[in-house]
């Protein structure tokens, strides 16, 4: 098998197990979001950010496929020889972004239905209430980071 | 800067300038009255809920009122007519509408009876259509339904429960009625629950026939018109159009009325303020002749609001400094720049009286930050621009709503700051611009680096910036022990934390670890090394030595010492949570490009061209939206969890003076 599979391989990992994770935990917040709009749509705006908190996962990992395939050369200009080693290796570096956004973002999107509880009985306390499902994406970002910097440091 | 000092403020004076001094004060909205402290059983306080509740409910009926109207007839808003702010009423027009509000109140009367009056009528539409439903099947009967029979045959109508043909109503019959003969049964209509029929026979069989037909389960039909089902249909119907024109009309009428709106607006508000100040009259304490109210005022304004008041009345003022324990309710005063994060510092909680309002120092760190995680230049322009020109366009619009614009225009500038010092101009648009359509390359280079091409740099540069913001924020706690004399506090948990750090951070530098991490080499001469271990070692048995010293047990106070200790993990993750500065950064930047790199997959014909405008417009909408969001919620969370817990703990109360909230309208103050 070629290099080119296990790298490909690690991009999909990266978008879809992030991606799954993001559209569950925006899911979540989105039904817990229009309940709270039907009693007062004032608070639109403010429940719209939160429900929007666990969507950065699924970013993250389109970014880290992003990376990866013009590493690789997919986008634009010719596709580089992987050796077997090349193609694991970049697997390997795709996959804290996939585990970590696809169950952070879950969390997150119930952390974000409770912050819109805040929001719907105490829409003054918006500012803490945003704080908690941003914690949640603090571990996200480490492993994004983590993902972006393991994908740039191997020599393709 | 910083928290503004109250004063007790208190005015002694007659009753017959009550009504007078209350407005006044209520027009300049400086005072928070408190009387809680004004003890005396000689005074005594008014019950002034009735009136209270009258005027809310007078406000709550013209709001109503306006509701229906809004209905009926929508006001023209334009999308940003929120941050237009409320409308300036001319104080001569205010007043004309408080003397005729008598009218204003009939008319709001009337558009709620009007409104009434509609949801009558189309109850009523909504039952005469269940009446002309269940006509339906009875509409081939030519006699009405209630039709009993000539004087020598019955007729017998009515609806038998399943679907039924005609030979088997007659077998069932003549098995159950064998009797009678002379009959005709007509089937009216058919459907898959019910059969409808009309049976004639001679009046003497008539309760035989029935019987045997209610063996079939039937029954006979709930209405008794007098008039053959198609004509009541019609009649009906007519009733129907009667109530839909009434109702025509009637919304006719309540449009007539949108030009009471503005007026209601004002007369809402004009309640609305009126309740308010009945609501603080009842909390005064009143003799005889007199009255009193105290209440927080600030300091700077505390002698203008005594001379004010001296001139236009008779009254006594009392001005005294609030004792050191208690607490006051807290108003900032930053400038314009520093003002800005005020909404961000709120949302957290405010300081309390003794503490150290942190406005000034958090707006640099949080412009800042901001700019480092949005960092791209075209993003920052569109964003100053936009809450520039909207600052600009609106200055009526709330304090909130100007301060987070003001924020996010500071924001964006310094988003310009970075997107430059790293090359991003809405991602990579203009060399891919260049290179598709134009066939030429051009290169911008980023005035410091590029974080994709070097992202540990910029890794070990938001750690460092993330160091920098921890221990300004030690640095602010230290000041708070020292303005407080605690000098031993000071000592132990400022002093001590910064040398062990520092110590640290010295001794990490030269270390291969950091080297091959960072490709920096640094070295520093044997002195500044020995004098790494003496920082470290000696804030760390200073610290275990010092941190439990609330202890007298001496065991207990080293393993108190050894857990503080143990934070020193505690500041390697807060150190660690600024790499999202690199994270986000780079989330902006790359994704910016795979807009542009979409964009631009159609080539460079004008098809190609009009699709890159599409995507592009819309591509880098989404993401700046989805990244000022990330950068607003990221930037929050440096400040309230790193930056805050190092010595902010908030928790003070507002400062809510006494002065007329509106809903709709300002008052114009002549000047």
């Amino acid at each position: 098998m070629n290099g080119m599979v296990w790298a490909l391989l690690g991009a999909a990992l990266a978008v879809v197990l992030a991606g799954c994770g993001s559209a569950y935990g925006v899911g979540v917040a989105g039904q817990a979001a229009s309940g709270v709009v039907t009693e007062d749509p004032s608070k639109f705006a403010k429940v719209l950010i939160i429900q929007l908190l666990p969507g950065t996962q699924g970013i993250y990992g389109l970014l880290v496929a992003f990376i990866t395939l013009s590493k690789i050369g997919l986008l634009g200009g010719a596709a580089a020889e992987l050796s077997m080693t090349t193609g694991l290796l970049i697997c390997a570096a795709c996959l804290p972004i996939g585990i970590v956004g696809l169950i952070s973002a879950i969390h997150q999107g119930k952390t974000a239905v409770a912050a819109i509880g805040v929001v719907a009985k105490k829409p003054d306390q918006f500012g803490k209430a945003m704080l908690f499902p941003a914690m949640v994406e603090t571990y996200a970002i480490l492993s994004l980071l983590m993902s972006i910097l393991a994908v740039n440091a191997i020599n393709v | 800067m910083s928290v503004l000092q109250m004063q007790r403020f208190s005015i002694c004076a007659m009753k017959k300038d009550r009504k007078a001094i209350l407005e006044e004060l209520q027009t300049i909205g400086i005072l928070e009255v408190d009387t809680s402290v004004i003890e005396s059983q000689d005074l005594q306080k008014m019950d002034t809920l009735p009136q209270r509740q009258l005027f809310e409910r007078t406000a709550a009926q013209a709001d109503q009122a306006l509701e229906v109207l809004n209905q009926y007839e929508p006001e023209k808003t334009s999308m940003l007519s929120s941050l237009e702010g409320k409308a300036l009423v001319d104080k001569d027009a205010y007043q004309k509408m408080v003397d005729n509000k008598d009218t204003l109140l009939q008319s709001a009367n009337e558009i709620m009876a009007l409104s009434k009056e509609i949801a009558e009528s189309s109850a009523a539409i909504i039952r005469l259509e269940t009446q002309i439903e269940t006509l339906a099947p009875w509409l081939n009967l030519d006699v009405p339904i209630s039709y009993s029979g000539t004087k020598r045959t019955a007729v017998i109508i009515g609806s038998i429960g399943k679907t039924a043909a005609l030979e088997e109503i007659y077998s069932e019959i003549a098995f159950h009625a064998g009797e009678v003969e002379a009959m005709d049964i007509q089937i009216i209509s058919e459907s898959s629950n019910q059969t409808c029929i009309a049976a004639t026979c001679l009046r003497e069989d008539a309760q035989a026939l029935e019987d045997a037909l209610r063996t079939m389960s039937f029954s006979r039909p709930a209405q008794t018109s007098s008039l053959a089902p198609a004509v009541q249909k019609s009649k009906l119907e007519q009733e129907i159009a009667a109530f839909q024109s009434i109702i025509v009309e009637t919304e006719g009428k309540i449009r007539a009325k949108a030009s009471d709106r503005e007026e209601l607006k004002w007369f809402s508000d004009y309640y609305r303020v009126r309740a308010q100040k009945y609501d603080v009259l009842g909390t005064i304490p009143q003799s005889k002749r007199t009255f009193l109210i105290s209440g927080y005022v600030p300091e700077r304004v505390s002698a203008g609001l005594e001379k004010l008041m001296a001139e236009k009345y008779d009254l006594v003022v009392d001005i005294e400094e609030i004792p050191e324990e208690e607490e006051i309710p807290i108003l900032l005063r930053n400038g314009k720049f520093a003002g800005a994060v005020e909404g961000v510092l709120e949302s957290y909680g405010l300081p309390t009286r003794h503490e150290f309002d942190p406005s000034r120092i958090m707006s640099v760190f949080y412009i800042f930050f901001f700019g480092l995680m949005l960092s791209d230049a075209g993003y920052g322009l569109l964003m100053a621009v936009v809450c520039g020109i909207l600052v600009k366009k609106y200055p009526r619009m709330t304090e909130g709503t100007a301060k987070m614009l003001r924020l996010f225009m500071c924001c964006g500038i310094s988003t310009v700051f970075w997107g430059v010092l790293f090359g991003g101009y809405f991602g990579d648009a203009i060399q891919i611009v260049a290179s598709v359509f134009f066939k030429t390359e051009v290169t911008i280079p980023p005035l410091w680096f590029a974080p994709l091409d070097d992202p540990m740099r910029l890794l070990i540069y938001s750690m460092l910036f993330g160091l920098i913001h921890l221990f300004v924020g030690l640095g602010i706690k230290g000041f708070m022990c020292m303005k407080d004399k605690q000098y031993l506090d000071f000592f132990c948990d400022v002093v001590l934390w910064f040398a062990f750090l520092i110590g640290l951070v010295m001794i990490l530098l030269p270390s291969s670890m950091f080297r091959s991490m960072s490709q920096m080499d640094i070295s520093f001469s044997p002195a500044l090394n020995t004098l790494a271990k003496v920082l470290a070692l000696g804030g760390m048995i200073g610290l275990l030595l010092m941190s439990g010293r609330s202890s007298k047990n001496p065991v207990l106070r080293i393993a108190l010492g050894a857990y503080d200790l143990y934070n020193v993990t505690g500041w390697l993750s807060d150190v660690l949570s600024y790499s999202r500065l690199l994270a986000l950064g780079l989330a902006t930047g790359v994704i910016a490009s795979v807009m542009n790199q979409m964009g631009s997959m159609m080539g460079s014909g004008i098809f190609g061209a009009i699709v890159f405008i599409l995507v592009f417009v819309i591509g880098h909408l989404f993401n700046m939206g989805i990244n000022i969001l990330g950068a607003y919620v990221h930037t929050n969370r440096l400040q309230y969890v790193e930056f805050f817990g190092k010595f902010y703990e908030g928790g003070g109360k507002k400062f809510t003076p006494f002065k007329a909230m509106t809903n709709y309208v300002e008052v114009k103050e002549e000047k």
